[in-house]
């Protein structure tokens, strides 16, 4: 019985490599979903078939995933503007579901007298910590990502000082812990409600621009979280895809940061919204602005349009008339391309899928890496929604707090088209040297009224020729 | 090849630790062979690390809530502490209740993450709408 458990559990592994492994291209993705579903289901039948698993208990277990279906069904179906809070959600159960088995674990080995090898009580210790430190942080991601709590970063006075204790203080308790689990028993909840606090307090000073990397990074705890239950319960099944998780949210978060040339300290500690002060004083320049009718009339006659989108697309939920923006361009023989910063939007690939999802194939997306040498080819590019992705300061100004991070090169494009509601700085309060360029023309508004003006000035002008 | 070799010795790792079985007698939990989860650990995040980075850039955000699909693999503990016995009678106890509300969370995942997946790989479309 444990070998075909086990066999099972080897064969579920393969299965979300797999997965995986044909997520690399969009024509074999789909294949790695049921190729995780498959995994998925073989290892729920190996498990059941446990001989410590008892039948009477059966009903219960079928009621709690009747339950968790239920819920998960509808959370499926969001839209896809509000796929960053879904999964900073889900990454919320994740660590909820790995605290609560280490919390029974502990409860079932202390109240039992049960001795605990050393290995063990050290994976519970890190289980329980991990986990409910994703629970209320990532919690708090989806709280600030879904606007029920502030978006900016909350700060206080001595803020690290206190995380930094909070966390001694809970490694402290592990160390207790570890040292004589049935002595120090009551030290357990301590250790729990610490997690949750310090969990909380991870997340609020970080500001929303910065949510890309939080949410890769707290997919990467999810995943440590399992990798930490499946020392504790001896199996290997959940070490391995719990590893592959961590390892997934620890690229995505590395990626993140190289495209903010910002490290993870800088993104956890470092409080964004603080910096900003410095760089606060700009004198008054002017700006030049555009009508819609102005910036349909000039894309109808370019060779290469490049379209810029970034959070505010999303927000305005314009990517529909976008694509109307495109279907009239490309009607006309005009090449459109869209250029895909690493971190526009709220979580990685964010942009990607919004337009995917208004029908844009997908050969047109491009990377911020291949884009960039094409720029100065580009007749005009049209920013919509996006700020810093685009600020030429990054490359000029040293003083300026965004210095250093990869832009898409948008400044040299012949005309610059930029929608924005108003000249008020973005999310970062960074002002935007673009914005002051010779070649920039801004057209004030919300970006789906914008572009739907845009796109209606394209498909009126084909009835008049 | 590299990533053939790494994948062909995962299962070579996995396979002698396979009879190391939990028992729990009497007043101790039986050592597990935890050098052996320490290799399982180390080469499965290799593999992921590799696997990770050939994933297309378009495609990071079907990829996070496939991994969160993945990520709730929680629920093999969840059932093991959830459907266990703990009282002679075979009645629950609340230790069966954490394990039961954390396979209610895993679930969630599952069934939320693989839909949500699909549902947005359904939408990347090539030149033509093949």
């Amino acid at each position: 019985m444990t070998t075909c458990i086990q066999l099972s559990y080897l064969v579920a592994t393969a299965l979300f490599i797999f997965s995986l492994k044909w997520m690399n291209d969009p024509k074999t993705a789909r294949r790695g979903v049921l190729a995780g579903v498959l995994g998925m289901t073989l290892a729920i039948v190996g498990t059941l078939i446990d001989p410590s698993v008892i039948a009477g208990n059966y009903k219960w277990i079928a009621l709690a995933v009747i339950i968790g279906a239920v819920i998960g069904y509808p959370l499926s179906l969001v839209p896809l503007t509000a796929v960053p809070q879904r999964t900073a959600l889900s990454h919320a159960f994740g660590g909820f579901a790995a605290g609560l088995v280490g919390t029974a674990k502990f409860y079932y080995f202390t109240r039992g007298g049960i001795e605990m090898p050393l290995f063990v009580t050290i994976a519970l210790c890190a289980e329980v910590l991990l986990g409910y430190l994703t629970f209320t942080g990532s919690l708090m991601a989806a709280g600030k990502l879904q606007e029920w709590l502030p978006g900016r970063p909350i700060i206080y006075r001595n803020q690290n000082l206190i995380n930094f204790f909070l966390l001694l203080a809970a490694i402290a308790c592990c160390g207790l812990l570890i040292y004589d689990a049935h002595q120090f028993a009551w030290l357990f909840p301590v250790l729990i409600a610490l997690a949750l606090l310090f969990g909380v307090l991870l997340i609020i000073p970080i500001g929303g621009a910065d949510m890309p990397t939080v949410i890769a990074l707290l997919n990467s705890y999810a995943g440590l979280s399992a990798v930490a239950m499946g020392f504790v319960l001896d199996n290997k099944l959940l070490i391995t895809a719990g590893a592959l998780d961590g390892s997934s949210g620890l690229i995505l978060s590395i990626i993140m940061c190289k495209a903010m040339n910002r490290s993870f300290t800088n993104v956890l500690f470092g409080a964004f919204g603080q910096v900003q002060t410095a760089a606060g004083q700009v004198e008054q320049r002017t700006v030049k602005s555009a009508t819609p009718k102005d910036a349909a009339e000039l894309m109808e006659h370019a060779g290469l349009v490049v379209i810029v989108p970034g959070y505010g697309m999303a927000v305005a939920q314009a990517q529909h008339r976008v694509r109307e923006i495109y279907d009239q361009l490309t009607k006309r023989g005009v090449t459109v391309k869209f250029a895909i910063h690493p971190v526009a939007g709220r979580m990685p690939g964010h942009m990607n899928v919004l337009l995917a999802e208004s029908d844009i194939p997908y050969e047109d997306l491009v990377e911020m890496d291949e884009i960039n040498p094409d720029m100065p080819q580009a007749d005009v590019c049209l920013v919509i929604g996006a700020n810093d992705v685009v600020n030429p300061a990054a490359l000029t100004n040293d003083k300026s707090p965004i210095y250093g991070m990869p832009i898409i090169n948008a400044h040299k494009a012949k005309t610059i088209f930029a929608i924005k509601r108003s000249m008020n700085p973005g999310f970062a309060g960074i002002e935007n040297d673009l914005y002051y360029d010779d070649k920039t023309l801004m057209v004030f508004g919300d970006a789906k009224a914008v572009t739907g003006e845009i796109a209606k000035c394209l498909a009126g002008e084909e009835g008049g020729h | 090849m590299r990533k053939i070799m790494t994948m062909l010795l995962l299962p070579l790792t996995v396979t002698p630790v396979m009879a190391a079985d939990v028992s729990v007698s009497g007043a101790h939990v039986a050592e597990p062979d935890y050098v052996g989860l320490l290799f399982v650990f180390l080469l499965s995040t290799f593999i992921g690390l590799m696997v990770i980075t050939q994933v297309s850039r378009l495609l990071h955000t079907p990829l996070m809530s496939l991994t969160n699909a993945i990520s709730a693999i929680a629920v093999v503990g969840a059932i093991l502490v959830g459907g266990r016995s703990y009282a002679d009678n075979g009645e629950l106890t609340w230790i069966n209740m954490l394990g039961l509300v954390a396979i209610v969370a895993s679930v969630t995942n599952i069934v939320s993450g693989f839909l949500i997946t699909d549902r947005m790989l359904k939408m990347f479309k090539q030149r033509g709408g093949k």
